[in-house]
């Protein structure tokens, strides 16, 4: 109240209408707030009709948070001082965000690095115990192995398959057709694709899988491809260059179309070959973004759960760490070794994080 | 150094035909200019010519070597884009370095020309920066010093200047000029600056519409306009055209616009007698367009217009005043002591025997 002898020297019309503001923000907050509990008692109460409680939850949802922000804004505008509001507002705004993700992100790594040293049940302290039988553990280490196998073989394919088909896509007419065929598996979910893909591979009962007809059409025996320990990595991983290669094909595509013609033609007049074009010019122009989408798809990699989860559930040594994470918490209920496991992860990709946020920044200039 | 040839050169895109029946010969050490209005084909024939697209009938002729099925990187021609295209990723040095690194010239002789081609360009102390850090005139001499570097057989030029400021351009219109002379090599330069033609051309050909209009010496080019196309094309300000008829009284001719009637000197009758009575139009160019008051020795006065002025403009040594008479709008450039002011009336004289006269169907030259 102390801003209305301010506000007497301005005009009337101002100052009436300062009035009107400070009489309706307060009237605005009790509204919502009504709102905001009568909302949250009809979608908590489980006989309220379903669409209702849908259009509800998408109303409150998405107009509330807008309204809440607003409204924290205006009652933030009656603070007399101008220091100590321009103080609190980047609080108001940035403040919910960082909440999330302290609640959300930083607390959760931080108490699984805690458990990590703890024992089977998060009592007692073990120190690097977790991390040592991690290390000796014949299953364990064999999903590390796998780990790398996947790493380097679903990157390389996939970044190397996606440049390759960008390169030869970009010089056909039906490049949209060809590109959007490449691309349709990145809508698919890993869960999705490992239903296709077990028939694609299935031996069981002899005379099933697409896989398996068509070898047999070269007079070779049936294989169990998901069993067989020579092949069933390479199985999998196939899935996963399948389901990313559309994905490194439409990032690398974009950035080839992207270098001007006229630099290409320069080229070509200074005496370069295709060849000398693909490795001396495209490849320097496209090395920042070949970079973001190696550590794009390495990040996806390490983090392979789904596949392996439907298809072998990490049987006949196709174990990799994020199953093993999962099967050890949820199953063996070992919190210890399961949290290693999970650090393991992290530590793993901090340093592909930091590579591609650096090299974003890079390009951001 | 070679002599350049385009022989029934016909080039289609699609449904688009760019190119119709072209011919150009040009003679070693030449320096040609394509010119004419955007779409009109230059910029594909100087590509055609290095190789960049295919031309769809005719040949093309790199000296006696006919090149159709030749690949750029083996036609020894060197091309500096508008945009100057330069490897982004490399330095100037290896921008240079670039074409004789795949020709594997060895690498001392590599730095001996880089280097002496960015003496001649004046960027010498350019060598380890990468294009990002040049300024738009910078990037445009690593352009020229790259193809220098080559000493190839042929430069092509597809508007090199354009993406310069006015005052740079003009001043690097005459270093180019001066890197002809100096390397004596055949150079085509394609823009669609009537000004930089005139400057910079031994010769120019006019194109319009995948059509050579016109290929002579820019004198020639600016007195003896083959149509109304190229006399409107070049010059700045450009031609005034007035439809009027062709009449005859007193044993004099007489061109009529309507709102006046100008005698024409009986050295310029010869080859308009067959459209007397008829509709044409009358060329003048603006510099022969004279304040009657302030007429220059030696121009004969018969030919009068009263007209109004428009706007003027002072351009220091001479005023543009933009004239109206009748439906007429007239630009001429008048000396710079002229009454001619806004609204008034001036009497303006034509200086008929450098007039044109044009058919108004074919759009030719009758004179």
């Amino acid at each position: 109240m102390s801003s209305q002898p301010q506000t007497s020297t301005g005009p009337r019309s101002r100052n009436t209408s300062e009035i009107v503001r400070m009489l309706l923000v307060p009237l605005a907050l009790i509204i919502s707030i009504l709102v905001g509990r009568w909302s949250l008692g009809v979608m908590k109460d489980a006989d309220a009709p379903r669409l209702l409680v849908v259009g509800v939850a998408l109303l409150v949802g998405v107009f509330g948070i807008w309204i809440a922000y607003w409204l924290c804004n205006e009652l933030l505008n009656l603070i007399p001082s101008e220091t100590l509001r321009e103080r609190i507002r980047p609080v108001i705004f940035v403040g919910p965000a960082l909440a999330l993700l302290i609640i959300y992100l930083v607390y959760p790594t931080v108490m699984t690095a805690y458990y990590s040293v703890l024992d089977k049940n998060s009592e007692t302290f073990v120190g690097l115990e977790n991390f040592k039988f991690a290390f000796t553990n014949r299953t364990i280490q064999i999903a590390l192995r796998n780990n790398v196998y996947w790493i380097v073989g679903v990157t390389s394919f996939s970044v190397i398959g996606g440049l390759i088909m960008a390169v030869l896509f970009d010089k056909v007419r039906y490049e949209a057709v060809a590109k959007s065929m490449i691309f349709l598996p990145m809508i698919i979910s890993f869960v999705g694709a490992g239903v296709i893909w077990r028939f694609m591979y299935a031996s069981n009962p002899p005379g099933v899988g697409l896989l398996n007809a068509f070898i047999g059409n070269f007079d070779f025996k049936p294989v169990a491809w998901l069993i067989n320990k020579s092949v069933n990595n390479i199985a999998l991983i196939v899935i996963m260059i399948w389901l990313q290669t559309g994905f490194c094909l439409v990032i690398l595509s974009a950035a080839l179309k992207a270098i001007p013609a006229d630099i290409i033609d320069a080229a070509r007049v200074d005496g370069a070959g295709e060849l000398d074009i693909f490795w001396r010019i495209i490849i320097p122009s496209l090395k920042t973004t070949i970079l973001t989408v190696v550590t794009t798809v390495v990040i996806a990699v390490l983090k392979v759960f789904d596949i392996v989860f439907v298809m072998t559930n990490g049987n006949y040594e196709t174990e990799v760490i994020a199953n093993r994470m999962f099967t050890e918490f949820f199953r063996n209920q070992n919190y210890g070794l399961s949290s290693a496991l999970t650090m393991i992860l992290v530590i793993a990709v901090l340093p592909v994080m930091i590579i591609n946020v650096r090299n974003a920044r890079r390009q951001r200039g | 150094m070679a002599s350049i040839t385009f022989d029934h050169v016909d080039k289609v895109f699609g449904d688009v035909h760019v190119l119709k029946d072209l011919n150009i010969d040009i003679p070693d050490q030449e320096f040609l200019v394509l010119v004419g209005p955007s779409g009109c084909g230059k910029s594909t024939a100087l590509r055609c010519l290095a190789g960049l697209e295919e031309i769809t009938g005719g040949q093309i002729m790199i000296g006696d070597r006919v090149v159709n099925n030749v690949a750029p990187k083996d036609r020894d021609i060197a091309m500096v884009f508008q945009s100057y295209a330069l490897y982004p990723h490399m330095t100037v040095f290896d921008n240079m370095a670039f074409g004789l690194k795949l020709r594997k010239v060895p690498k001392p002789e590599i730095k001996r020309r880089v280097e002496e081609a960015a003496e001649m360009m004046a960027i010498g102390h350019l060598l380890d920066r990468k294009p990002r850090q040049l300024s738009g005139g910078q990037r445009q001499r690593v352009a020229l010093g790259r193809a220098i570097v080559r000493d190839p057989a042929v430069f092509l030029m597809d508007e090199p200047l354009s993406n310069l400021e006015a005052k740079l351009r003009v001043q690097t219109r005459a270093e180019i000029s001066k890197l002809h002379q100096r390397l004596k090599t055949t150079f085509i330069y394609v823009t669609h600056d009537q000004t930089e033609a005139m400057t910079m051309g031994s010769r120019i050909a006019v194109m319009r519409d995948g059509l050579l209009q016109q290929l002579d010496s820019p004198q020639t080019l600016y007195d003896h306009p083959v149509n109304k196309f190229v006399a409107g094309f070049i010059g700045s300000p450009s031609m005034n055209f007035i439809k009027g008829t062709l009449t005859k009284g007193d044993g004099r001719l007489f061109f009529d616009g309507g709102s006046f009637a100008v005698p024409i000197p009986n050295s310029r009758r010869a080859h308009i007698e067959s459209h007397i009575g008829k509709e044409v139009e009358l060329g003048v160019r603006p510099e022969d367009v004279h304040d009657a008051a302030l007429l220059p020795p030696g121009i004969n006065g018969d030919a009068v217009v009263e007209t109004t002025v428009d706007v003027t403009e002072p351009m220091g040594s001479e005023i543009y005043a933009y004239l109206q008479s009748g439906q007429h709008s007239i630009i001429g450039r008048f000396d710079p002591r002229t009454s001619a002011r806004p609204g008034q009336p001036i009497r303006a004289v034509y200086d008929m025997e450098k007039m044109h006269i044009f058919d108004i169907a074919t759009e030719k030259a009758l004179v």
